[in-house]
């Protein structure tokens, strides 16, 4: 993982090598004012040398200006490295990203990959830059007191040597036993969060059934659970600073009695005692820090693990450099044969032994309940995913001899979700072919039945669109989309049941519109609704990822029991008397 | 700063409610006085404990003077009531955290506890103008938020100004003019931090208003990345990123070392007191006024009396965002319940309702029904149809009394609705939204949820009726499966909205039917199921099903809000208005 890593700090090799280089000087310099202080008690004090007590004090000076000197020089360093690293690592990760198929993006799921953008990053960067900073500072504070302690008296420093790995023992155990109980905590919490979510989306149904009063009932139930845990958690984890603090001043306790032993034989002077006494207190201080030191890099080391990943999964499909063009001559515009898909982890295939193929110009409905595999279908045509079995041909040529560029000109795609971008309604049309004049936009947006909708906003083309498109009804954001797909000027347009959210009328008028544009469009609609393909030239209908029919609305009325089953579910007074039995009664 | 007046405004006007926040949390507080005292107490003893010992330390390396001349009985005297100490103080320290913890969750406890409550009678008008996110984050998030801050907070800016006083006390009793010489250079170091956290605070603004840009460059291009594939766009969205990523590197490294500088500054300057601490203390000791035990005092003195500072500066940034949080909360908890409930219940009814020259608008200024009147018989079907977002839901509200009318009024069996129980009206009616909601928590607990003691076979019954016992009894532990969110597909929610219905039988019903993503088989049956629980029963349908608005008594057509047609099919046909419009498009062919 590291070493995935390493290369994003490539060209802040100097920097990362400086950086904790220089804090090392700092504590150097720090550690050396104890033993100054020891010689202006030792010498100026002992023998009323004044001069000599100023020229220490100087020294004190020095050595401070010093310490600022490296350490803002480290700081800087560190910064510049982080923040640069974090930048190259951000900018790849987003590139990478661009580079996913929809298989990719199903598995990770976009959330996560939002989450490993922003959060995850920002942390390794402030991982980072405090590692660069303080990991080699706070060891150094403590290994180097217990190492000035033993060039003062090793008889005195073994208590440093005893101490130190003791405090660490402790710290690590009550963290140890602590940070798996912060973390049931937290899923308490998640719960009561819940719980309150619930309460308010649920209020008309509580409302509705009277029952506010088991509902605070249950709130409070667990809301009890949690403060009980919560306080028990505390207990333990608040035993850490007494606990360390007492162990701390035994230790120091030990010390001054063992200094005791050792002035009285002569082996130390009182200053150099008092030096001791500052490197204990010096090193406490270090201690802790240290353990929320290991504490942050800790979290970020996991999340650099979870960015790594992200990296290390490979886009799965792959382009060819120099793609072929199309036979122009050729009859079918699409051609499915034998065609089976099954999603990346899915058990099982989502379609299976697809066939059939569509002239250039034609009108395709596909319809079928929820699941069949309506998306799945047309999300070959674009080549969003591969096939698993059998081919898929735009043009006579397979999707897989298209370049990148070539397929995503010939296709042109609405989906289910209506998805408009932050800026002008221009800028969002524009997405479709950069060079696009306001005359084909207009034309589009005609098409699309959404010029009521332009003209309705302030500075029609120019209107701002907010994020997610939130300032547009969602008929409008799917009129807008269909504009967008239509800018593009595609040989084969695919609208995957979006146009759901229009009523009757404008769905029957957008489709009309369409049906008399100029040029050999192909259209694919995905409906739920009979009523908005039943014109369509060719109708399939899909059942659990079979092809159960295909042919026109009258063929299908004919010999599609699938068929007439979801078209008398929607249009039960058209049933034949004899097949009548559930039709309601007045 | 002063570039600004209106911050400067808004902030004075923050204070004033910030102050009036505070007498209200004490309010939930002085549950606690007693706990509230003791950590007091306690923190004042582990303070002057933790300071005094360092005091201690120094008489007993006093009593080391020199090769032959270490007075050990003294520092046998001086070490053992250390020991001693340090157990006290430890023993305080840790009694005064539990005792805080216990006060802060407690607190917690009692404040979610009461909006919960609140929420319960909250008008519907708040909770659908608000948004579930931020009153959920009110009431987990601010809350704590506001405890920390305020209990820890208090007790920690207690303690750092009973550490100054104790610091200042003690030194005082080792030497004035050093006390003095501290006292006058620490200010020194306030003034550099403050200067750069003022520099910094501009860098940190541009950072983190970069920052924001780059978020919502990412939640829009990831967050839909499957468009930003289908249109190829994957090269521009690079770039574009690209932009801001560099503009965010620019100004990232110069916030986060001015930042960092802080440190570093506040330490030089305290080292600097330090040096001068020394060499005070020094010559002190030459002019006989200082031991050299007193000057380790001293020494260490000087450089803790500094943290109490920037811990209260801390503390109070803190204490003023916990009473920002405040503020938040009591707004919630503040807003008006909704108008109390009449004693009277509605009894067992028949299921005449009677719409008298109602009005209702949500906004004020925007008039939405109007004089509507409507007379239904028991078990009579109404369908409201009309284009989605028209308000259709807006009926339904009135009826449930979710809202109350504006003008005019609504009997239930000749008893005006206003004039009963909220509880004894809605008991009387079966409610399936097309918003289907489902509890976190068993099958059983939902199909229960409106008869709790609901016996097993009636459970059964109801599962049977509904159509949702087929997949119930293949879920993995059938009742006793445990839901979320995801486990059902939205029509097998919609069957189990219609079977906790089916347990309770009221005889009105309020119904909504869905308008896509269910599968043909599933429809049916749901359709089945409503047919079930409608049989004698007074029915609203909301209807996108031209089978069951042609088979209801009344069809209420609405467009824009309002009520504009109002008859049966055939009627409504003849009229040739907007419902035969309606109608006809869904026939309209493509020529």
């Amino acid at each position: 993982m590291m070493r995935r890593l390493a290369v994003y700090l490539k060209n802040y090799k100097m920097e990362s090598i400086l950086a904790p280089l220089f804090k090392a000087l700092e504590v150097v310099f720090d550690l050396l004012v104890p033993i100054v202080v020891a010689q202006i008690i030792d010498v100026g004090v002992a023998q009323g040398d004044t001069g000599y007590i100023i020229r220490r004090v100087l020294l004190l000076i020095l050595l401070a200006l010093l310490g600022l000197c490296s350490s803002v020089t480290a700081q800087y360093f560190a910064a510049k490295a982080s923040v640069g690293f974090a930048t190259k690592l951000r900018q790849s990760v987003f590139d990478h990203v661009q580079r996913f198929s929809y298989t990719e993006l199903d598995t990770i799921g976009t959330s996560t990959l939002i989450t490993r953008l922003t959060d995850d990053i920002n942390q390794v960067q402030n991982g980072l830059n405090m590692g660069l900073r303080l990991l080699l500072r706070s060891p150094l504070v403590v290994i180097g007191s217990m190492i000035m302690a033993f060039t003062i008296n090793v008889q005195c420093a073994l208590t440093f040597a005893v101490s130190i790995p003791l405090l660490f023992a402790v710290t690590f155990c009550i963290m140890f036993v602590s940070i798996p109980l912060f973390r049931k905590v937290q899923g308490k919490l998640d719960t009561v969060t819940g719980l309150t979510r619930e309460n308010l989306t649920g209020v008309r149904v509580i409302r509705a059934f009277c029952r506010e009063q088991g509902s605070v009932e249950e709130f409070e139930r667990e809301n009890r659970a949690l403060t009980h845990f919560s306080e028990f958690v505390g207990k333990i984890s608040a035993l850490l600073n007494p606990l360390t603090y007492v162990l701390i001043n035994i230790a120091t306790i030990i010390l001054i009695q063992r200094a005791g032993v050792q002035v009285n034989l002569g082996d130390m002077q009182q200053g150099q005692v008092v030096a001791l006494y500052n490197y204990m207190a010096q090193m406490i201080i270090e201690l802790i820090k240290l353990a929320s030191l290991v504490i942050t890099l800790n979290k970020s080391l996991a999340c650099a693990g979870r960015v790594v990943k992200v990296l290390e999964v490979e886009p799965g499909m792959q382009y060819p450099t120099a793609g072929k063009t199309a036979d122009a001559a050729a009859q079918n515009a699409v051609e499915f044969s034998h065609v089976s898909f099954t999603y990346a982890g899915a058990g099982a295939p989502s379609l299976s032994d697809i066939s059939f193929s569509v002239k250039k110009g034609q009108t395709v409905g596909i319809i079928g309940g929820t699941g069949s595999g309506k998306t799945s279908l047309v999300n070959l045509i674009p080549r969003f995913y591969d096939a698993g079995e059998g081919q898929v041909r735009i043009n006579g040529l397979p999707v897989e001899e298209y370049s990148k560029e070539g397929i995503c000109q010939k296709v042109g795609v609405v989906p289910q979700r209506a998805v408009l971008f932050k800026g002008s309604i221009r800028d969002n049309l524009k997405w479709g072919n950069e060079n696009a004049s306001d005359q084909l936009l207009w034309k589009a947006i005609d098409t699309a039945q959404a010029r009521e909708v332009v003209e309705g906003k302030p500075g029609m083309l120019d209107f701002a669109i907010s994020q997610n498109g939130k300032n547009l009804s969602g008929g409008q954001r799917q009129r807008l989309t269909i504009a967008r797909a239509l800018v593009k000027e595609p040989e084969i347009l695919i609208l995957d049941d979006s146009a759901s959210a229009l009523d009757f009328a404008t769905d029957a008028a957008l489709r009309r519109a369409i049906a008399s544009m100029e040029g050999k469009l192909t259209t694919f609609i995905v409906s739920q609704r009979t009523s908005s393909i039943r014109q369509a030239d060719l109708i399939l209908v899909l059942e659990d990822g079979h092809l159960a029919g295909k042919g026109t609305h009258e063929e299908l009325m004919q010999n599609c029991p699938t068929y007439q089953e979801i078209y008398y579910s929607q249009f039960p007074e058209e049933r034949p008397t004899k097949a009548a039995g559930k039709e309601v009664l007045a | 700063m002063s570039r600004n007046p209106q911050a400067k405004g808004k902030l004075s006007l923050k204070e004033g409610s910030s102050l009036h926040a505070f007498q209200k949390v004490m309010k939930f507080i002085g549950r606690y006085r007693v706990h509230l005292v003791f950590s007091i107490l306690l923190a004042a003893v582990s303070v002057v404990l933790q300071l005094y010992i360092p005091i201690l330390f120094g008489d007993a390396i006093d009593g080391i003077v020199d090769k032959g001349q270490v007075d050990f009985e003294l520092v046998a005297y001086y070490l053992s009531r250390i020991l001693v100490l340090v157990l006290v103080s430890a023993a305080a320290t840790w009694v005064m955290s539990v005792i805080n913890n216990r006060m802060t969750y407690r607190v917690v406890q009692d404040i979610r506890e009461k909006a919960i409550r609140h929420i319960q009678k909250l008008p519907l008008s708040y909770l659908d103008g608000h948004s579930t996110g931020d009153i959920v984050s009110r009431v987990i998030a601010d809350v704590a938020l506001l405890s920390d801050g305020l209990l820890l907070g208090f007790t920690q800016l207690f303690s750092g100004v009973i550490t100054i006083g104790v610091t200042l006390a003690f030194m005082l009793s080792k030497s004035l003019i050093i006390t003095g010489l501290v006292i006058l250079l620490t200010p020194l170091s306030f003034v550099v931090a403050r200067f750069i956290a003022t520099r910094s605070f501009r860098m940190f603004h541009k950072q983190s208003e970069t920052r924001g840009r780059q978020t919502a460059i990412i939640e829009e291009m990831i967050g839909n990345q499957k468009v930003v594939k289908a249109f190829g766009y994957e090269e521009k969205a690079s770039a574009r990123f690209a932009e801001v990523n560099e503009e965010l590197k620019e100004c990232s490294q110069k916030a986060v070392f001015y930042s960092s500088l802080t440190n570093p500054c506040t330490r030089f300057v305290n080292n600097v007191i330090y040096a001068a601490v020394a060499l005070a203390g020094a010559l002190l000791i030459l002019a006989g006024n200082l031991t050299v035990g007193g000057l380790s005092v001293l020494l260490a003195y000087a450089n803790q009396y500094m943290k109490p500072f920037n811990d209260i500066s801390s503390v109070i940034t803190e204490l003023q965002n916990a009473l920002a949080c405040a503020s938040r909360i009591f707004e919630l908890l503040e807003e008006p319940a909704e108008s109390p409930d009449p004693a009277e219940a509605l009894s067992q009814v028949q299921g005449a309702v009677e719409v008298q020259d109602v009005s209702f608008s949500y906004d004020k200024k925007k008039k939405l029904i109007e004089h509507f009147s409507l007379k239904t018989k028991p078990g009579m079907r109404v369908a409201i149809v009309g284009p989605t977002g028209c308000g259709k839901t807006t009926f339904i509200n009135l009826l449930m009394r979710f809202y109350d009318v504006d003008g005019g009024r609504i009997l239930v069996d000749g008893q005006p609705i206003q004039q009963v129980s909220r509880h004894s009206l809605r008991r009387n009616y079966g409610m399936v939204l097309q918003d289907t909601w489902i509890k976190n928590g068993t099958v059983r607990e939902n199909v229960c949820f409106g008869k709790p003691d609901a016996t097993e076979e009636e459970i059964k019954k109801a599962c049977v009726e509904a159509h949702s016992w087929e997949f119930i009894r293949r879920l993995p532990k059938g009742l006793d499966t445990v839901l979320n969110e995801d486990s059902l597909s939205q029509g097998q929610k919609q069957l189990l909205c219609i079977t906790r219905v089916m347990l309770c039988l009221p005889p009105m019903l309020i119904l909504d039917e869905a308008t896509s993503s269910i599968d043909t088989r599933t429809e049916l049956q749901i359709q089945e199921g409503f047919e079930k629980l409608m049989q004698g029963r007074t029915s609203f349908i909301v209807a996108h099903r031209l089978s069951t608005i042609r088979n209801a008594d009344v069809i209420l057509v609405m467009k824009d809000g309002r009520i504009v047609e109002q008859g049966n099919h055939q009627e409504l046909m003849a009229a040739g208005g907007f419902y035969s419009h309606l109608y006809n498009s869904q026939f309209d062919r493509v020529s």
